[in-house]
């Protein structure tokens, strides 16, 4: 019981950051129509600069510089590559992150070299906020869970309340109808790419502590970060919200409970073959649950894509 | 506008059928059968046979993003499953079935093309994003099969057989390079042959139609999601083919062969060359196969190279290698790239200063971080120099500045004569 | 004239010889990423082969009258295609001696690569000295006479972790976790079966595989540790793997130690900093802290001085360049593959980072010393990544395993 306690806290935390770059991409995408494919790489990128400055002002200057920086570069390339790219279609366009990812990660091996950074948590956030049964709470997740909430209420007001993010919202459906009202859409296409690549430089920056801050870390995240807006439904800040959460909890909860086949398959009435090494089936008798864990989102994307394209929480059709 | 072509440049592209192209595929074929003569080494052989496979993988992708506007982030599941169930019937052969060598990828297509009739059957429903999304899930989905079914992936390890176990043809065993290098030029062009034709059966075109336009394509009676799910096996064949051309030329199939950085590399070799072109996929397999494996030879940096040469081509040459060179089949007609000479020329120069001392740069950089202390001796371009001292850093810079300076200069005037090449109106206007 | 002719006779004479002179360099070729997520460890591979060629070989004037090594770097990008593409590669330029390490996939790949080439071309016969890939297959049913392998195996290191956990008595219940792949699953496997053997009483309270490379937080895995009550860890994993879950385990609260394989060098040992010290420990060959000997010591000296950031974290590499050079020496060849791995087979060498080497001639496996070290950033002389942790040899194994069982059946040309 308290162990899933400490679990669901945990698959917050995990869909919490998930949802810091999903929100980022489906704004993006609901936006411009294009699936970013670099935006791991720009979470990657935040936490690379705030190491580099954790070196020189330790960790806060960082998490609040770095995503800034990150935020201008996403958005000089919105303005200096994918605006060019636009005007030839949205393969070409997805093709362009395709291989701005690869040069991102090319590029970060070329200035920090390929080791493992030793970015770590500051020393002020470095202890066990409470304890479950032994196992300690990091007051590092407490904090992160504070930020995570906190953008995504400032994202919601912003969206909703402002004048700005009228806007924004009315730029996404009537794209012509806002620049013919005098808007400058370019200019407001450019600031969400920005701010999109900023949370997800945010996301990095207070990530890279504690899942590590290596060239593989884009890859890492990279692929499960679609499959969650997909499963959300493009263009939905909500259904990327429940999506993260979603998959922050399966996830952890795969890891956590060891269902096994062999039980699963006994209690079906097979007899387990002896000794299981000479079997045709060894695999499967052998199977465990926290061995598929990561690859069940992608199995509940394919399921949610087949029966309901649009997402759980999308409108429309990609 | 060019309506037809005699060449297989512009297949599929083109509406109207013309078998009149016999000419190329005959000095393919020739090319390719003399071409030991030149490259007869072991090596070269290696590399150019992985060039073919290559080919013939980016190809069949092709037939998907170029000719049925599908994007797949999963392509790689169809070559690879085509080429372990290859490796498997090799292991049989060993085991005493009477198959000659030549024939097994006939087997691989059989087994793609199955597979792709499986799981094209829900994933082309819809084209577009969600067509794409499930060929990502499909492709992760099945890259972690492999490393979970041990007994048919081999796990790890993969799976390893002995090419030379099945009976001779001819006297050949095919344990020497040069023969498989002839049984793999042999697939390749059966399998370049049978994809140019399938792009001018009626359901190529019609392929074409949906990709252009879905709602109107229906309107004359196709079913959209039949016309893709047709493409779709076809183009599982062909990979299937390119699977078990990987098996019997390394006589091992690994999860690499279906993970998810094969299927984006095979997205990034067919957009190199340029989706919209039949021999598009071709300049892109040679290409990156150059680029990864040779110019891996001489520097690690080849992925910073190969980054940059894709961003500026998708930004630049959205219609790949090839559209650059078709590009200029109109003046060509036109008899005005006469015009284009003299500014390219004096472009030429530039270019290549620009590129070789942007290059510079960063392998004196990674050179410094990289060697030994005392070792800062480096040599580039056949220039051996000290990699920390000022000059050469500084040389590579200002070459870099001045030749980037002069080709701004000189984009005015190339694009002046550009406009001046592509103008269709009267003669000497 | 004729002095004319006679000048360029000699020049073409002298011409001839020096190509020749050059062509007499035995050319190593080193398989391994050099690009790519995994080249940390392969460049570092690279500049220890680099270094170990000169200090043993060539600076010494070579072998069999002034021959020299010389390693040549070929990227595989930790891919098998592309080693079996780099593997031509390097035979045409010459190469007839290929290093390799990272990853036994394609550890594998090239045995079974080289293996057949040596049959299909006898002119051109290559020895395959694997330093680092572990997977027991290699020199059991997978072995042939080419491979030879000069790391200690899974189930050699897991004996002498054991060993150490057999004697520690506060130790009650073991948490076993790996990668799912041959390796991880050859580790638990070992784990498993040498406890219950040596230590009956110890309880096994997990053992567990999960996916290699895909885990972006392993806390979920390191709760489950926590709660079962485990004394300590034992793992395989490396890379990312490794830094992820030892991170996870320590930050939740788990004080005992963590029973490693590949836990040190390439940036993990800086990564790990503070939060690893005294629970990491990690089982290796060649004894690095404190220095095993004069020699080491000048032999590390001689390294940093070269590579200021590098890590000598593979000594094996040494005694890799090191016996490969007797060999040669004692087979009075170096161009003959078949005499040269005769003379390897059952060849006894004093290591270069201590103990006694012997090469078992009938599984081509090299039995060693194997150490328990610890991480820590007190009485270490060496330290890695630049950072001021280093790992302190705490026990040793004697020629661990010399007795284990092979089920290798060499066939010799």
């Amino acid at each position: 019981m308290s162990l899933l306690i400490v679990n669901i806290l945990d698959g917050l935390v995990t869909g919490l950051l998930l949802f810091m770059l999903c929100s980022g991409l489906t704004l993006i995408f609901s936006m411009m129509g294009v699936l970013n494919f670099a935006h791991a790489s720009f979470y990657m990128l935040g936490a690379y600069f705030a190491y580099q400055i954790s070196l020189i002002t330790g960790f806060w200057l960082g998490l609040i510089v770095a995503p800034i920086a990150v935020g201008v570069i996403g958005a000089l390339i919105e303005r200096y590559g994918l605006r060019r790219v636009h005007k030839y279609g949205h393969v070409p366009e997805l093709i362009f992150t395709f291989g701005l990812a690869l040069l991102i990660e090319e590029v970060v091996q070329f200035f920090w070299g390929r080791s493992q950074l030793p970015y770590n948590i500051p020393e002020a956030l470095d202890f066990a906020a409470f304890s479950i049964a032994g196992n300690s709470f990091p007051a590092y997740k407490v904090f992160m869970i504070f930020i995570a909430v906190g953008i995504f209420i400032t994202l919601l007001y912003i969206l909703t309340k402002t004048r700005i993010g009228m806007t924004i919202q009315a730029a996404l459906s009537y794209p012509e109808t806002v620049q013919n009202l005098g808007h400058n859409v370019p200019l407001v296409f450019m600031g969400v790419f920005g701010v999109g690549t900023a949370m997800a430089g945010l996301a990095g920056v207070i990530a890279g502590p504690i899942l590590g801050t290596f060239p593989g870390m884009a890859v890492l995240l990279g692929s499960i970060v679609f499959v969650t807006i997909v499963i959300g439904g493009l263009g939905s800040l909500w259904g990327a919200l429940v999506a993260s959460l979603l998959i922050g909890w399966i996830q952890t909860f795969a890891a956590t409970y060891n269902v096994r086949m062999e039980d699963i398959l006994t209690s079906v009435g097979f007899t387990k073959p002896e000794p299981v090494w000479d079997s045709a089936w060894q695999d499967l008798w052998t199977l465990t649950l926290p061995q598929i864990g990561p690859i069940l989102p992608y199995l509940l994307m394919v399921i949610v894509l087949v029966f309901r394209p649009q997402g759980l929480f999308g409108k429309r059709e990609s | 506008m060019s309506t037809s072509s005699n060449s297989p440049l512009t297949a599929g592209t083109t509406r109207l059928v013309n078998l009149n192209s016999v000419l190329p595929w005959v000095i393919a074929a020739v090319a390719l059968i003399l071409l030991p003569q030149l490259f007869g080494s072991r090596s070269a052989l290696t590399i150019i046979n992985q060039m073919a496979i290559t080919i013939v993988f980016a190809l069949s992708y092709n037939m998907l993003l170029g000719q049925g506007g599908m994007l797949s982030f999963g392509h790689a599941v169809y070559m690879g499953l085509g080429g372990f169930f290859s490796m498997h019937v090799m292991n049989m052969v060993e085991g005493g079935l009477w198959l000659p060598l030549p024939l097994l990828p006939i087997f691989g297509g059989l087994f793609g093309m199955f597979f792709a009739f499986l799981i094209g059957s829900f994933s082309t429903r819809r084209a577009g994003t969600v067509f794409a999304m499930i060929s990502l899930g499909v492709g992760e989905l099945v890259a972690a099969c492999s490393v979970i079914i041990v007994i048919f992936f081999g796990g790890e390890e993969g799976v390893s057989g002995d090419r030379t176990m099945g009976p001779e043809v001819f006297g050949w065993d095919f344990g020497s390079h040069e023969q498989v290098y002839y049984l793999t030029i042999f697939w390749l062009l059966i399998a370049a042959l049978g994809m140019f034709l399938y792009s001018r059966t009626p359901i190529g075109r019609i392929a074409n139609a949906v990709r252009d336009n879905e709602e109107r394509a229906e309107f004359l009676g196709y079913s959209q999601r039949n016309v893709r799910w047709m493409s779709f096996i076809a183009s599982g064949f062909f990979a299937g083919i390119a699977g078990a051309l990987f098996a019997i030329n390394y006589e091992i199939l690994t999860e690499e062969n279906l993970n998810l950085a094969t299927s984006g590399t095979i997205l990034l070799v067919t957009f190199l060359g340029g989706v919209g072109f039949f021999v598009g996929p071709i300049v892109g397999a040679i290409v990156f196969t150059l680029l990864q494996t040779v110019l891996g030879l001489y520097t690690e940096l080849w992925g910073l190279y190969l980054g940059i040469l894709f961003l500026a081509t998708v930004m630049f040459f959205p219609f790949g290698l090839t559209g650059l060179i078709a590009m200029h089949i109109a003046p060509w007609k036109m008899g005005k790239i006469g015009h284009l000479v003299v500014p390219y020329a004096m472009l030429f120069f530039p270019a290549v200063l620009a590129i070789l001392s942007g290059a510079a740069f960063m392998e004196i950089l990674f050179h410094i971080r990289e060697a030994g202390v005392g070792d800062s001796e480096m040599s580039l371009y056949g220039i051996t120099f000290d990699s920390h001292a000022i000059w050469p850093m500084a040389t590579a810079i200002v070459v870099f500045v001045v030749s980037v300076f002069i080709i701004n200069r000189l984009s005015a005037r190339v694009k002046a004569a550009w406009d001046e090449a592509t103008h269709t109106g009267r003669a000497g206007s | 004239m004729k002095s004319i002719k006679k000048l360029v006779l000699s020049t073409a004479i002298a011409a001839l010889t020096a190509g020749a002179a050059y062509a007499e360099n035995i050319k190593i070729a080193f398989i391994d990423p050099l690009s790519g997520p995994f080249a940390a460890t392969g460049t570092n591979g690279l500049k220890q082969f680099e270094y170990a060629a000169d200090a043993l070989v060539n600076d010494k004037g070579g072998i069999l009258d002034g021959v020299k090594f010389e390693v040549v770097g070929y990227d595989n990008k930790i891919s098998p295609k592309e080693s079996l593409i780099q593997l031509q590669v390097a035979i045409d330029q010459g190469a007839r001696f290929v290093v390799q390490g990272n990853s036994s996939g394609v550890a594998n790949a090239l045995t079974d690569a080289i293996n057949k080439h040596n049959r299909r071309n006898p002119d051109s016969q290559v020895l395959f000295l694997n330093y680092a890939a572990v997977d027991p297959a290699l020199t059991n049913d997978k072995c042939n006479f080419w491979h030879f392998r000069f790391d200690a195996n899974a189930d050699i290191k897991m004996d002498a972790l054991t060993d150490a956990i057999a004697k520690n008595e506060a130790i009650k219940k073991i948490y076993v976790i790996g990668q799912d792949y041959s390796f991880g699953k050859a580790v638990a496997a070992a784990a498993v079966s040498m406890l219950s053997a040596k230590r009956p009483d110890i309880e096994i309270v997990g053992n567990e595989l999960h996916p290699i490379g895909k885990v972006k937080d392993f806390t979920p895995y390191a709760r489950k540790i926590v709660s079962s009550g485990a004394d300590a860890v034992i793992t395989g994993n490396w890379g990312s793997d490794m830094l992820g879950l030892g991170k996870a385990v320590i930050e939740n609260g788990f004080e005992g130690p963590i029973y490693t394989y590949y836990a040190a060098g390439s940036g993990i040992t800086a990564a790990f900093g503070e939060a690893g010290k005294g629970s990491i420990r990690l089982i290796s060959e060649g004894q690095i802290n404190p220095p095993a000997s004069d020699e080491a010591k000048a032999l590390y000296d001689g390294f940093l001085a070269r590579f200021p950031d590098g890590n000598i974290d593979m000594p094996r590499i040494f005694n890799t360049v090191g016996m490969l050079a007797a060999a040669m020496e004692k087979a009075g060849t170096s161009t003959d593959a078949v005499a040269i791995a005769t003379a390897l087979e059952g060849m006894t060498f004093p290591g270069y980072f201590g103990g006694e080497l012997r090469m078992r001639a009938e599984d081509h496996q090299l039995i060693q010393d194997m150490h328990i070290g610890m991480h820590t950033n007190e009485g270490v002389d060496y330290t890695y990544d630049s950072s001021d942790y280093g790992i302190l040899v705490e026990s040793t194994i004697k020629n661990a395993s010399a007795d284990i069982a092979t089920t290798c059946k060499m066939k010799r040309p």
